[in-house]
């Protein structure tokens, strides 16, 4: 019997929109994505992009994967090229634009990204971890997306790598206006940056709504494996000694502003 | 999709031929291909057929794939029996044909070499369908130790074998994932003439490398991390012990041989 990856998923996704894909490993998060540039092939249904069945033309694969952009787990693993700069010019050669466009479009991916022109000459390999991941993500970007899905862009980084990624993502976001979809493992991540969360179990949604209102749902996130970020674990427990605060305060930020109003109370 | 490709063509059933030590089929294929340039004549070749025959039915194999083994030699076999036809020399001309002349020596020539051709793949593809390629690899090691006096590196062989095989399936997967990840760029495999493909390749190949590369690299640490310091004093934990059935076995062997040859010297 065929193992069913994907069943009964209706969603749909909205301009500008920042969503964040949570589940358990294996719960089809990365089915689902590659899915969405028409890497695979679903075997009932249909994936709508502005209105358009994305595979009913065979003849238009490179127009689809060149507006829905997939950043695969551990990208800068695809970096191939002598130089940075032609590594990020292989997607949007690949369209066929002019050489100029080509460059323009480069140049402009890499300074979204934060690369400088000191690291175009350089060898991908030659890079650091964030800063390879980074070149990967432009490859994508250069390619000027308007959907850009991304599948643990954090991944295997560090502190400062990860910070840094997460910063240029929410960036691109808000400067060019596309729409991101961020698959993440990190609920403190996906709660600091999405606009509304779709929480995958195996292969079905378990449920979608805004941060809050899936974080709100704690017990079913850990019945299913996941979990509500820390700071919400605090906040319950200040609630169960019996001081007075909010229960769903779910980023570092808005906990320092209550924590801190709380501690002047005390006082 | 390019997870389909097995290599190593085991075939999981309980039969008394795979359960026999792997050593053992490893002789025993070998004296049999021996045996199958010996013979020469109807009453040898009838034998040997009919105890391969055994064998198979042995073995509960399909018949269907062991015939597989032959498909991909077919052109073989054809340049085989018709270069046999038309260069041997015979006083039985059947057809003249411009320069070639088809005697009916070169027919019975050709059909000898056919069915010897066609004896030795079967058998041998029956020593890998019945033997998982780890057991093989076990069994290659322990015939060739007594070759580590004259500077065969018996064991370094055996544990390139079993890492190699080990590493297919992984490194399948890895191309899968890199061929996804350059099509998300607009890379297009399938369109092009021969040296369009042949560069769509570069994008897969060096990326494929790299990888191969570290993780050989991590492997080796991991490797070392254990103490591993080759083949001195090392212990197994699955130890290869004769059973009843082998002893049968070998007699069978070596009744087999005697066969053949009181056959040869009689008639």
């Amino acid at each position: 019997m065929a193992k069913v990856a994907l069943d009964d998923i209706t969603l749909e996704i909205n301009d500008g929109e920042f969503i964040g894909l949570i589940g358990h490993t294996g719960s089809g998060k990365s089915t689902l994505i590659q899915h969405l540039n028409a890497l695979i092939k679903p075997t009932s249904g249909e994936i709508l992009l502005n209105g358009a069945d994305i595979n009913a033309d065979k003849t238009k694969l490179k127009t689809i994967r060149q507006k829905v952009g997939l950043v695969f787990q551990y990208p800068e693993h695809q970096l191939f090229e002598m130089t940075v700069y032609k590594d990020v010019c292989y997607g949007p050669t690949n369209l066929g634009l002019s050489s100029d466009e080509i460059d323009k479009r480069a140049k402009k991916a890499l300074e979204t990204v934060g690369l400088g022109e000191e690291v175009y000459e350089k060898s991908p390999f030659e890079l650091s971890g964030g800063q390879k991941r980074r070149a990967a993500i432009a490859g994508i970007l250069a390619m000027q997306p308007q959907v850009l899905v991304l599948d643990e862009p954090t991944a295997g980084l560090d502190p400062k790598g990860r910070d840094e990624i997460l910063n240029a993502i929410k960036e691109m976001h808000k400067r060019l206006g596309i729409i991101v979809i961020l698959v993440s493992h990190s609920m403190e991540d996906v709660a600091r940056l999405v606009d509304r969360i779709i929480v995958m179990h195996q292969g079905k949604i378990a449920v979608t709504g805004t941060p809050k209102e899936v974080f709100g749902q704690a017990e079913m996130l850990e019945s299913i494996g996941l979990a509500a970020p820390q700071v919400s674990y605090v906040m319950m427990g200040l609630k169960e000694k019996g001081f007075d605060v909010p229960a769903d305060v779910y980023t570092i930020d808005e906990a320092t502003e209550v924590l801190y109003a709380l501690l002047k109370q005390v006082k | 999709m390019i997870r389909d490709i097995t290599i190593g063509q085991y075939y999981m059933v309980d039969s008394p031929i795979h359960r026999l030590d792997p050593r053992l089929k490893l002789i025993a294929t070998f004296v049999y291909v021996i045996c199958l340039f010996a013979i020469n004549d109807i009453y040898t070749y009838s034998f040997s057929i009919l105890v391969l025959a055994l064998v198979i039915a042995a073995s509960k194999v399909p018949l269907k794939f062991i015939m597989r083994g032959i498909k991909s030699i077919f052109i073989i076999i054809i340049l085989t029996a018709i270069i046999n036809v038309l260069t041997t020399k015979g006083t039985h001309v059947l057809y003249e044909l411009g320069w070639f002349t088809v005697t009916m020596e070169g027919v019975h020539m050709a059909a000898k070499m056919v069915i010897r051709l066609i004896m030795l793949i079967v058998s041998s593809s029956l020593l890998t369908l019945t033997t998982t390629p780890i057991q093989l690899t076990d069994g290659i090691e322990y015939l060739l130790k007594p070759f580590q006096k004259i500077g065969v590196p018996s064991h370094e062989i055996a544990m390139m074998m079993t890492i190699a095989l080990r590493f297919i399936p992984t490194l399948l997967d890895e191309t899968d994932k890199i061929m996804k990840a350059q099509q998300a760029r607009g890379a297009d495999f399938e369109t092009g003439g021969l040296m369009q493909k042949a560069k769509s390749l570069v994008p897969i190949l060096v990326p494929l490398f790299i990888s191969a590369f570290r993780r050989a690299d991590e492997l080796a640490m991991a490797m070392e991390a254990r103490c591993y310091h080759g083949g001195d004093n090392r212990t197994r934990m699955n130890t290869m012990v004769l059973q009843k059935t082998d002893y049968y076995a070998m007699a069978v062997v070596c009744l087999f041989v005697v066969c053949i040859f009181t056959i040869m010297l009689v008639m």
